[in-house]
């Protein structure tokens, strides 16, 4: 049995953002794949939970007028992977929550959960910042809409207020239409992992595929939270693609990413995974976006 | 702090008093009596207490057993036929010696049936992945892979049949 | 023929429909749980404890602490107790412990009514502790002036060994002559965990007099006898049963927390209580494969000659004895069992108290450490000389007949030479390393091998007893109670096979007993040393002999014939010399039941003090494919050869080699139970410690060279533990022919192969 003191089934997000308001020490609750567990290990013993588990307001995944794709909170891992409106767009972040965890998490961990728990390790953080994705939260005094890179606020901490509740995941058009994206996320064993560290790279080219048009590249556990390089980014822009080109990618990025030293990797170790993944998402990217490298 | 709950378990309609505290895994094992669910690590790391709800395999270790309210939930207790006969996938495991201490068993039939329920053609490979949940010390996955590939294999024929 | 027949296993029906039941599935009705309370330092004293706030927590029913316990230390390895007191097992802890002598130590156990309670209890229990800088190396440990682990032990030194072979020392052989290459390395291995999947749990309940204890465990007869001593409660007072079990890879071959839930029980008046032990105690606080270190020499003639070698064995004991210099004892033997030195080996090891987990039995029982060390100095030394490893392997390698001067264990039949072949054909050895030759790139691939030879049990180092009982049924079967026990390996299914084949009832017919009870199952120390299919073995075909005979009897009272032409095949009575079928078994079964004239219930039982051993051997092939800039290792292909004997089923052997080699891959590339310098585990859960998945795991191709061995009840040796020794260095090997990059240590993780690679210059901007 878990050690918690309270449990509220929300009926709904109003009911949820009402119940969080009214306590102090809720926290909410949705996959449960985090929170049981650090209740356990006893980081939340005697918690007070608002669950917001299976509620449907939060599990659909659409597509408004303009082309923005809306993924509800409530989303499991495996229904974005799987979501046949999803994957001809943003097919990166489909197979980038495809390696959270294991199948069984998947099924169960949520987008929001991934989202909100603030962590610079997860795995959806990279391609959605690639994405620019823009986070709809839902609070006593209604919405707001918060950039993703204006989410994180600090290690494990998101800019989300105690009672407020993360709804949806919007993608604007702009940010995948003519776009090629790849994930690469590096750890010890190919499953049931934690990130050691995981890069994001989305591209545009030009027409006649040549040159960089756009491009964003976006790195996990490279520092105290997800973080984009604005600066290679810029420098890449109007590039060749070519071989030249992606070493300095991956010299440049290094400029830009602070890993730290742990037991789970050093970083030196990370800043050279960094370099190389980089890169290798690149190149992937670039033939997703229809284009070759040149030499 | 008691709550009842309507679940459907292996088929049958169940109301139960569980603890909100309580996870799936325990109310499965104490309250029904189908301790096929096994506890190997309560945190969702090595898939021994995999059932399905809804036909979706998930750790009920870290699960709360008031989100079944509603739902349907599938334990290796209910996939015999109604003569006790075993099903294609429980006959693989066997024959294909994919067992040896069997703690890991039941969890990882459960993924089968997830993945024959499918209906669809996977190679070794990304079976490898679809087990990859599961954590076996015995076997090194061999013979389990050997016992999935056949089940994929078979469905797939019987689906043939059928069309 | 039952014997040599991929039988189905016998309780792989229980196992696939979820009616076989595990420790935690037979718990009584009514329970209390009760939760360790570890220590949060790993050397010290506890001074104190503050247990008001604790005792508060409602449904607390007790406290019990290191101040309350019997002030008896006992041993805990899986051993045959030893009649004689200089070969009794190190007694050096108690049911809780004053003294901390590891991160995770045993100082309290709270009694609860839910696990809820349990563990608030334990977060508000306050310890004070007089606390000292812990040790977490072998170094450090036996560092001059470092403080006692255990106040008995100078230097921290459990026990030092050491063995010379030939008529020279090391040096004199080298200072002999002009043109050897020597090699000088250190090779470490590291401390592993076994992850078997059901964790050590248990019950403890009193019924008059009687307590019974339900336990995960390989060895019941030894917990029983641990609990005795341990508590003082008289062993036939004391009931263990051993149901189904969750794999134990020699974790379970310790008596682990069966005393204390045994006390605790004694405590609460009797009553029931579950002592459950998490995933993250089982890493921290039951046992560990040791780490050891390595320090070799080796001077090799050009012509690819050994001509001497030597080794200084260092093994990481954590903080209590457990299984102890056994196991680097072992190791170290491996030097001389495996390879010819022309003129002189000398070996030594030592096993160090530090302040890390607990070493004691794991799979391969010091050999996998060994295997790395005389396997990555072979190839070094082959390296070396510019010489293929596979035909340094040959020319080097143990030879049939030997036997090894100090235990006098032979290889009764000999297969090593014959498995190498047959791997170097199934890997295409000769081919992939021209074809590997000089390449550039970040990829490459490369192939290395590793050989090994293993005894088949303890004799004569330990004693090796077994028993078996049959007993007959009114239909014919056979009931066959075995002490040896079932942990997954297949013995069960095995034994029956056996059974099958000495009495002529049909393996239909053999009912096993798959768990055991100390009330009434016969005494048999239990699964470990890859012994059980060799000496369990030997009781079975004896008390099979025996009850075939008195079935005989009576059948030849019943039938009125002369018993010397009666034998039993297919469960009928039959005339040897006609052929003739003359009655059933079950007729002949039902007549002695019920026989108004003569009734008789037909039982046999028979112990088989078995007083041989014999070499097991065999190699591993690995074929890898290392990705420079990403530190990472693919293995493409992997062969493992054995040379265990007649199989007795097949199906199931090549599933346990599976199993082997997939250990060995984690033990190359992977796992590693990390250690902070305060000697807290750092990863210590099935997450952060890194078992391989499916995705990790290639196809596993397993196969045998079978040399009947004239020792083995059917011609078998071991194969348990064998398959888990040779992957390891294989894969190292393997890695140096891709790379030109030896690496010394294990794991031959990410970040050790980067660092590696980098010094290596093989790493750009």
């Amino acid at each position: 049995m878990y050690d918690m003191e309270q449990y509220y089934q929300a009926t709904s997000v109003a009911d949820a953002i009402a119940a969080l308001g009214a306590d102090p020490a809720a926290m909410p609750i949705a996959g449960g794949t985090d929170v049981l567990i650090q209740t356990r290990e006893g980081r939340h013993a005697g918690c007070h939970l608002v669950s917001l588990h299976g509620l449907s307001e939060l599990s659909a995944i659409r597509e408004e007028e303009d082309g923005t794709l809306v993924i509800g909170s409530g989303c499991t891992f495996s229904e974005i992977t799987n979501s046949p409106l999803l994957r001809p767009h943003i097919n990166m972040l489909c197979q980038a929550v495809d390696q959270v965890g294991s199948p069984q998490i998947r099924n169960m961990g949520t987008i929001g959960g991934n989202v909100c728990n603030g962590v610079t390790s997860a795995d959806s953080a990279p391609s959605l910042m690639a994405l620019n994705a823009v986070l709809e939260v839902q609070g006593p005094n209604g919405k707001r809409l918060i950039p993703i890179g204006e989410w994180y606020a600090g290690p494990g901490k998101t800019v989300r207020q105690h009672d407020e509740v993360l709804t949806a995941v919007r993608i604007a058009r702009e940010n995948y239409e003519g776009f090629g994206g790849h994930y690469i996320k590096y750890g010890k064993r190919e499953a049931m992992e934690i990130s050691t560290l995981g890069c994001a790279v989305q591209v545009k080219l030009s027409a006649d595929k040549r040159t960089v048009e756009d491009l964003r590249i976006a790195f996990g556990v490279a520092a105290p939270t997800p973080v984009r390089c604005p600066k290679t980014e810029a420098m890449a822009v109007g590039r060749t693609v070519d071989e030249a080109l992606v070493k300095e990618l991956g010299q440049s990025v290094l400029t830009e990413i602070n890993p730290r030293d742990s037991w789970r990797a050093s970083k030196a170790f990370r800043l050279q995974i960094a370099k190389e993944i980089c890169r290798r998402a690149f190149r992937q990217a670039v033939a997703f976006a229809g284009g070759e490298i040149h030499a | 702090m008691l709550k009842i709950i309507h679940v459907k378990v292996n088929g049958k309609e169940e109301e139960l008093a569980v603890d909100v505290r309580e996870c799936l895994t325990d109310t499965l094992r104490d309250r029904l009596g189908l301790t096929s669910v096994k506890k190997g690590c309560e945190v969702g790391e090595c898939g021994a207490c995999t059932v399905l709800i809804d036909g979706k395999a998930v750790n009920s270790c870290c699960y709360l057993s008031v989100w079944a309210d509603g739902h349907s939930v599938l334990t290796v207790e209910g996939i015999k036929g109604p003569n006790g006969e075993l099903s294609p996938i429980q006959t693989a495991f066997i024959e294909e010696a994919a067992v040896q201490c069997g703690f890991c068993t039941p969890g990882l039939i459960m993924t089968a049936v997830e993945i024959v329920g499918t209906n669809k053609q996977y190679n070794r490979d990304e079976l490898r992945k679809l087990i990859s949940g599961h954590l076996c010390r015995c076997t090194g996955y061999e013979n389990i892979l050997n016992a999935m590939e056949r089940i994929v294999a078979e469905n797939l024929a019987r689906q043939q049949k059928l069309n | 023929m039952a014997i040599g027949q991929s039988m189905l296993r016998v309780d792989a029906h229980d196992k696939v429909t979820g009616t076989a039941k595990y420790t935690s599935d037979l718990e009584p009705r009514d329970y209390l749980v009760a939760k360790v309370v570890h220590s949060t330092i790993a050397f010290g004293e506890v001074k104190a404890f503050h247990l008001e706030e604790a005792l508060a927590v409602p449904g607390v029913v007790k406290i019990l602490t290191c101040f309350d316990v019997p002030d008896v230390p006992f041993p805990t390895p899986g051993h045959p107790w030893s009649v004689e007191k200089a070969h009794q097992d190190v007694a050096d802890r108690k049911l809780l412990n004053r003294r901390v002598r590891f991160y995770g130590d045993d100082i309290a156990a709270i009694i609860a009514e839910d696990n809820v309670a349990a563990d608030r209890a334990a977060r508000l229990i306050r310890v004070e502790y007089e606390e000292f800088e812990p040790y977490v190396t072998v170094d450090q440990a036996m560092a001059p002036g470092a403080r006692l682990v255990h106040d008995e032990k100078p230097n921290n030194i459990l026990v030092h060994s050491g063995f010379q072979v030939g008529e020279m020392t090391y040096d004199e052989a080298v200072a002999g002559e002009d043109d050897l290459v020597t090699v000088q390395r250190t090779y470490r291995t590291q401390t592993v965990q076994h992850c078997h999947i059901e964790p050590p749990t248990s019950f403890a309940y009193q019924e008059g007099d009687k307590i019974t204890v339900i336990s995960s465990t390989q060895i019941p007869h030894i917990v029983r006898r641990v609990i005795g001593q341990a508590t003082g409660i008289p062993w036939g007072n004391i009931r263990v049963i051993k149901p189904y079990i969750g794999g134990g890879f020699g974790n379970k071959q310790d008596v682990l927390y069966e005393p204390l839930n045994a006390w605790l029980c004694t405590q609460v008046g009797g009553r029931a209580v579950k002592l459950d032990i998490t995933r993250e105690e089982t890493f921290a606080s039951t046992r560990v494969r040791h780490a050891i270190d390595f320090h070799v020499a080796g001077a090799v003639r050009r012509d690819g000659t050994i001509v001497a070698r030597k080794c200084l064995a260092n093994s990481n004991q954590g903080g209590y004895a457990s299984h102890g210099h056994s196991i680097v004892a072992n190791a170290i033997n491996g030097f001389k069992q495996l390879y010819r030195d022309e003129k002189a080996l000398e070996c030594e090891a030592n096993t160090v108290y530090t302040n890390i987990a607990v070493g004691g039995a794991m799979r391969g029982y010091g050999i996998p450490q060994s295997c790395f060390a005389t396997e990555c100095l072979a190839e070094d030394m082959a390296h070396a000389i510019g010489m293929d490893p596979l035909e340094f392997r040959l020319k080097n390698c143990m030879q049939a007949g030997y036997e090894d001067p100090h235990t006098h264990v032979q290889f009764r039949s000999y297969g090593l030479q014959d498995a190498i072949q047959k791997g170097r054909e199934l890997i295409h050895w000769d081919e992939l390393r021209a074809k590997y030759q000089n390449q550039t790139g970040p990829i490459r691939r490369g192939v290395g091998m590793a050989i090994f030879c293993y005894k088949t049990g303890v004799h004569p180092i330990s004693l090796e007893t077994a028993s078996c009982r049959m007993v007959l049924h009114q239909d014919g079967s056979v009931q066959v109670q075995m002490g040896a026990t079932e942990i997954g390996q297949g013995a069960d299914t095995v034994f029956t096979q056996m059974a099958s084949e000495v009495t002529g009832i049909s393996v239909k017919k053999v009912h096993i007993s798959s768990f055991q009870d100390t009330d009434t199952t016969p005494f048999d120390t239990g699964a470990y040393a890859s012994r059980q299919t060799y000496v369990s073995g030997m009781a079975v075909k004896k008390t099979g002999a025996l009850f075939k005979q008195k079935i005989l009897e009576y059948a030849g009272y019943a039938l009125r014939y002369p018993v010397e032409n009666l034998d039993i095949r297919d469960d009928q009575i039959v005339d040897t010399v006609t052929g003739e079928t003359l009655r059933s078994v079950a007729d002949i079964a039902v007549e002695a039941f019920y026989s108004l004239d003569r009734s008789q219930h037909i039982t046999a039982e028979a112990t088989s003090h078995c007083k041989v051993n014999t070499f097991a051997s065999g190699c591993c092939f690995a074929e890898v494919e290392v990705d420079i800039p990403l530190g990472k290792v693919k293995v493409l292909n992997i062969v493992n050869v054995h040379d265990s004997g007649t199989l007795i089923n097949p199906q199931l052997a090549a599933a346990q080699v599976h199993g082997g080699m997939s250990m060995g891959l984690g033990y190359a590339l992977s796992e590693q139970l990390l250690f902070d310098a305060k000697a807290r585990p750092l990863n210590g859960n099935l997450l952060d410690y890194k078992l391989p998945t499916a995705m990790d795991t290639p196809d596993l191709q397993a196969a045998f060279v079978e040399v009947p061995d004239p020792t083995g009840p059917y011609g078998n040796k071991a194969l348990g533990e064998p398959p888990a020794i040779p992957g390891a260095p294989a894969i190292r090997n393997a890695v140096l022919h891709a790379t030109g990059v030896a690496i010394d240590s294990l794991p031959l993780d990410p970040q050790k192969l980067i660092t590696a690679f980098t010094e290596a210059g093989l790493i750009d901007d």
